[in-house]
């Protein structure tokens, strides 16, 4: 490229599936094999104590992300370092011994899209872009408005028009255009892919399409921060959403990258992927012996994973059956019990997705495929309050009364 | 049957640039054919080794995703527009 750009330890953009490799740049997909591309690196020293002194946000892992030395200085979000809850009371309801809750509901727009726009943001500074752009299931589109409004871009989105209320004006707050899609999310994306070709995409960047090398390498960073929180070691298991696939894969690299670099013991580790029954492409796959996925049309309450034609299945098939894992789904009104669940015993109200989860974890524990005595982390990705109508018939005030005593003491005499 | 076929960005080197072109043939299996003949080279980059479509590419016949339909052996009618298309990570 003519322009100088600065991605710090990336050095190329290299294909998953037949590992061609290419100069840094805008591009996404093979010219050779349609694969995905990623970022690939040259690590210098990394220790544990450099990242110890970086910020309270993803930027302390910015000597092992596509971004320049000087990015926390930069206008963005600083997202990331979010909680890590020790779930003693949900663990003891579920008879596990060690469980964790990684929370990131807790990012600036309250779900883990925004490790992921964060990075993609500076690769559209570094190719000189003026528009951030993405297809979305709505947390990214939030997370984009808001990245795009703090960074002074443009912004245009596109999600399916019969999203949540909440994410739908999250989604447009920010000042940039929001444009529904009378169509599913699969149908976005196939707009977004045509538009990238199309001259009125020109100087757009598209998050999830033509930086999407980039923009996925925002995942490795949960993997970083559950490693070091929980004292620089991976857990045994750990139970991850899938829409796309994609996040689940870079936990993964996440994972063996600390391993690789000696800032963590090397280990074995168990990743367990978890889908909605209403849009489980993935689970039917690895159910059924096969390494491709065959699309569906979703029909679910868990929008944010509402994926029907996910990029990375396969991957999160390869991952699970490397590891030991599973991939296994569940129907809303478990989805439902368990957002209920987790807010009862630890106090954290997930979306729908973070209901997917626990409600598979609690699956796999009665299928005896996730062992309840070895250390278990399980996502949150992200904010109930997004998708309250999930639980909103369910919780509902005890009783409606007049301010008196003696009020109170009749509703609730025995 | 005559179709038009849209051509993702990083397939038209063998277009010549060209976003869209003309196809021919009653199913889809026919119309990459008569692509791979006009612009040879163009089908491998579709297909893998034993002739399936590539697991990172979309191919749609109007709006539907024809794996959801016969996959190659999906009719192509007079008019319809074919699009090849990277898959995208989400979401």
């Amino acid at each position: 490229m003519a322009l100088s750009t600065d991605f710090g330890p990336a050095t190329a953009l290299s294909c998953r599936e037949c590992g061609t490799r290419y100069e840094i740049g805008p591009n996404f997909a093979c010219i050779e094999c349609f694969g995905p591309l990623e970022v690939a690196y040259e690590f210098g020293d990394v220790t544990r104590a450099d990242i110890e002194s970086g910020p309270t946000n993803i930027w302390r892992y910015r000597s092992l992300l596509p971004v320049p030395v000087d990015v926390s200085t930069k206008p963005n979000m600083q997202p990331g370092w979010t909680k890590l809850v020790k779930a003693d009371n949900l663990a003891g309801e579920l008879g596990m011994r060690a469980l964790y809750v990684k929370d990131d509901s807790g990012n600036p727009t309250h779900s883990f899209k925004d490790r992921v726009v964060a990075i993609a943001v500076e690769a559209a500074r570094n190719f000189g872009f003026h528009t951030l752009s993405c297809s979305s299931t709505g947390n990214l589109a939030g997370a984009v408005g808001a990245a795009a409004a703090r960074a002074g871009l443009d912004s245009c989105v596109f999600v399916p028009a019969n999203l949540e209320e909440a994410k739908i004006v999250v989604a447009s707050v920010y000042g940039g255009r929001l444009v529904g899609i009378d169509g599913t999310y699969d149908e976005v994306n196939r707009f977004c892919s045509e538009l990238i070709g199309d001259s009125l995409g020109e100087k757009w960047g598209f998050v999830n399409v033509n930086l999407r090398p980039y923009y996925a390498e925002g995942s490795k960073t949960l993997a970083y921060e559950i490693a070091e929180q929980l004292g620089w070691r991976i857990p045994d298991q750990i139970v991850i959403p899938v829409a796309s696939g994609s996040q689940l894969t870079k936990i993964d690299k996440g994972f063996k990258e600390l391993i690789r670099l000696g800032l963590v013991e090397p280990k074995e580790y168990r990743i367990f992927a978890a889908q909605a029954e209403g849009c489980s492409p993935v689970s039917t796959a690895y159910k059924a012996g096969h390494d491709v996925v065959q699309p569906v049309k979703p029909d679910t309450i868990a929008k944010s994973l509402a994926i029907g034609n996910p990029a990375d299945g396969p991957y999160v098939l390869d991952i699970a059956r490397r590891t030991g894992g599973a991939v296994e789904d569940v129907t809303d009104p478990e989805i439902v019990a368990a957002i209920r669940l987790l807010a009862r015993t630890e106090g954290v109200f997930a979306e729908t997705a973070g209901g997917v989860v626990l409600g598979v974890t609690r699956k796999l524990l009665e299928n005896g495929k996730l062992d309840p005595d070895a250390e278990t982390v399980i996502l949150n990705t992200g904010e109930g309050l997004k998708t309250l109508d999930a639980v909103s018939a369910e919780a509902r005030p005890a009783a409606v009364i007049r301010p008196s005593l003696d009020a109170f003491r009749t509703a609730f005499a025995n | 049957m005559s179709v038009s076929v849209r051509i993702p960005t990083i397939l038209r080197t063998y277009t010549g640039g060209a976003a869209e072109v003309a196809g021919e043939g009653g199913t889809l299996r026919e119309v990459l054919s008569k692509l791979d003949a006009d612009y040879p080279g163009i089908g491998a980059r579709i297909l893998d080794e034993s002739g399936k479509i590539r697991r990172f590419v979309n191919v749609y016949v109007g709006e539907e995703d024809v794996r959801f339909s016969d996959g190659l052996d999906t009719s192509t009618p007079d008019g319809a527009q074919i699009s090849v298309i990277p898959a995208v990570a989400g979401g």
